[in-house]
């Protein structure tokens, strides 16, 4: 793997080396992953290779125990979970979080205002945030909800506001924890066309799935992860047929 | 539709569209709450004469202040405090040393020192004493949340009344400080009920100014979001820790602002009055109320004071046995409204 400037411009997020381990286990164990810029990469691997402890990294959701992670070439020994959207990082969680006592135009909302401390305690919420928020909520098809709370709407419903609420925050790199996990079809559709959109605006989408269904459909770039370590990265077609990864995922 | 209006306007909406707010009253508890607890006020202010009301108004702002600011921290940001009447304390203690200027008898204290000061420029110096100390109190706060913030709020009213109680060199430990300034502006002495209860309710509409200005604003949005999940908050970019400590902080200062007005007001002061139960009661208040909203916390301590104050005319009730039964019936009354009504009583959010 490169890691001069110039040439690694194909690569927006590259890991060096990184490491996390909980008590003795490692989660993800000397991992190096590069994850191209142009198209959407999927992470697969049985449940307990890493993934989500990866996508958990790369946030600043946990902090990383050894190694280097290259944003847009920008190396990083720790990422702190408000610098993530400076780095043009956003994500989703696993189990859908969203802020659940508050109303589902507000979700939206908390992203687009101003992140600075003063200003925020003078701005009132504007015209144009509003116009944004209202067409974000349109797009994942809420904008009926925009007064429900967010913990009353159903689990498909919350998962896509997950994802509005990501989008919201416009940035190129977006991590996504199982966005297509129990989603009823015409949901899954939603969130399918969703993802589309971003990449067609030219945007890194990586997410972790267990359906290799979807990961065909969508995914441009695979990496596959086992036991915190890399078993193979590159093109969906070629590394689905290599023998070990049908071994890793009929195996476990 | 009024249904669809926040708060006050409701009430007007009321007036102007009778037939559409009977049928919405039906089964609506949040407004028959506020009926009931306003009737109730103008009862008590009609049978026991303006007075009596004035006094209580009096009372009523300052618990009010009190919820309002403790509600920022509770029902906006989340965290759970009941060690705010240690900064009701500091505020009041403020106050209470600028302002006497008795010379006291040696007791086993020694002299404390007195200075005398109007009361009008103590009140500010109470809200930054309380402020500075929320401030470096916050700093080791910040690490924590949930039930462990419970934990350490309430050391930290163990803490401030221990002080209170034993720095005699300053606040004179159980015999109290005597003689606190009534305010004054120029040669106006504000020495009548009458006069007390304006500036109580002035500072009041000071503190709704103040909140309602953070909770309407994108930062108040920010608080709630904290509030559900600190993490994700993080995510999308806010440096929580300096929010939830600006919030303790102006929450702090505007309890000392309430302190201040209570010293003044009673004029003397002495430990007793900043005990772990009064945090305690403070609390409930906010949660009767209704968490996350200004007009319930008026509510909260609306109902409080005539709770408090009315059963003192209870026929039945022996005099000696007020204060407990006060207790037992708050009690019983959080109890009872955490089964039906847990998010208060206009509250949307739960704790």
């Amino acid at each position: 793997m490169s890691n001069n400037g110039s040439q690694n411009n194909y690569y927006i997020l590259e890991t060096l080396d990184i490491s996390k381990h909980f008590g003795g286990v490692s989660a993800v164990d000397g991992l190096s992953i590069s994850i191209p810029r142009r198209g959407v990469t999927s992470i697969v691997g049985p449940n307990g290779s890493g993934k989500s402890t990866l996508i958990n990294l790369l946030s600043g959701t946990l902090p990383l125990d050894d190694g280097i992670v290259v944003i847009d070439g920008q190396r990083l020994r720790t990422i702190h979970a408000y610098e993530t959207p400076d780095h043009s990082i956003t994500r989703t969680f696993q189990e859908v979080r969203l802020f659940d006592q508050i109303s589902v135009l507000d979700n939206i909302l908390v992203v687009l205002t101003t992140r600075k401390f003063w200003s925020a305690v003078f701005e009132r919420t504007s015209r144009q945030h509003r116009a944004r928020a209202q067409e974000i909520l349109e797009q994942v098809g809420m904008w009926e909800k925009k007064d429900s709370l967010a913990m009353d709407l159903s689990y498909g419903q919350r998962k896509l506001l997950e994802i509005g609420r990501a989008m919201a925050l416009n940035v190129n790199i977006y991590l996504l924890d199982e966005p297509f996990a129990g989603l009823f079809p015409q949901m899954l559709e939603r969130v399918k066309v969703l993802l589309k959109d971003l990449r067609d605006q030219g945007r890194t989408i990586i997410f972790v799935s267990h359906n290799m269904e979807i990961v065909r459909e969508m995914a441009d770039h695979l990496i596959v992860l086992d036991g915190g370590k890399l078993l193979l990265a590159g093109e969906v077609e070629d590394v689905l047929n290599q023998p070990e990864v049908i071994s890793a995922y009929l195996g476990t | 539709m009024i249904a669809n209006l926040p708060g006050w306007q409701r009430l007007t909406g009321f007036l102007r569209n009778p037939r559409e707010a009977l049928t919405l009253s039906r089964g609506n508890i949040e407004l028959w709450a506020n009926l009931l607890i306003i009737l109730c006020a103008l009862v008590f202010m009609l049978l026991k004469g303006a007075t009596f009301a004035v006094t209580l108004t009096t009372v009523f702002g300052i618990w009010a202040m009190l919820s309002i600011s403790l509600n920022l921290v509770v029902g906006y940001t989340g965290l759970l405090s009941v060690g705010h009447i240690g900064f009701f304390g500091l505020g009041a203690y403020t106050v209470a040393i600028l302002t006497s200027t008795t010379s006291y008898e040696n007791l086993r204290t020694g002299e404390i020192p007195t200075f005398g000061w109007p009361f009008f420029a103590a009140l500010p110096v109470a809200a930054l004493v309380a402020g500075l100390v929320a401030l470096l109190v916050g700093i080791a706060f910040n690490r924590f949340r949930d039930d462990i913030y419970v934990l350490v709020s309430f050391g930290f009213a163990i803490i401030s009344f221990n002080v209170f109680l034993n720095l005699r060199v300053l606040t004179r430990g159980a015999f109290g400080i005597h003689d606190v300034a009534r305010p004054q502006i120029g040669s106006w002495v504000f020495d009548t009920e009458l006069e007390l209860m304006l500036v109580s309710l002035v500072l009041l509409a000071i503190v709704i100014g103040i909140s309602w200005f953070i909770v309407s604003s994108s930062f108040g949005r920010v608080l709630k979001a904290i509030r559900e999940d600190e993490q994700v908050a993080e995510v999308f970019g806010y440096h929580v820790t300096h929010y939830k400590l600006a919030v303790w902080v102006i929450s702090a200062m505007m309890t000392g602002l309430a302190g201040g007005m209570f010293s003044s007001w009673t004029t003397f002061i002495d430990p007793n009055s900043f005990i772990l139960l009064e945090s305690i009661l403070l609390v409930s208040i906010v949660i009767l109320g209704g968490l996350a909203t200004i007009w319930g916390s008026l509510l909260g301590a609306l109902a409080f004071v005539l709770l408090e104050e009315g059963m003192r005319f209870l026929p039945f009730l022996p005099q000696e046995y007020v204060g407990q039964a006060r207790q037992v019936v708050l009690g019983v009354l959080l109890v009872v409204l955490m089964v039906f009504r847990p998010q208060g009583l206009v509250g949307r959010f739960k704790l």
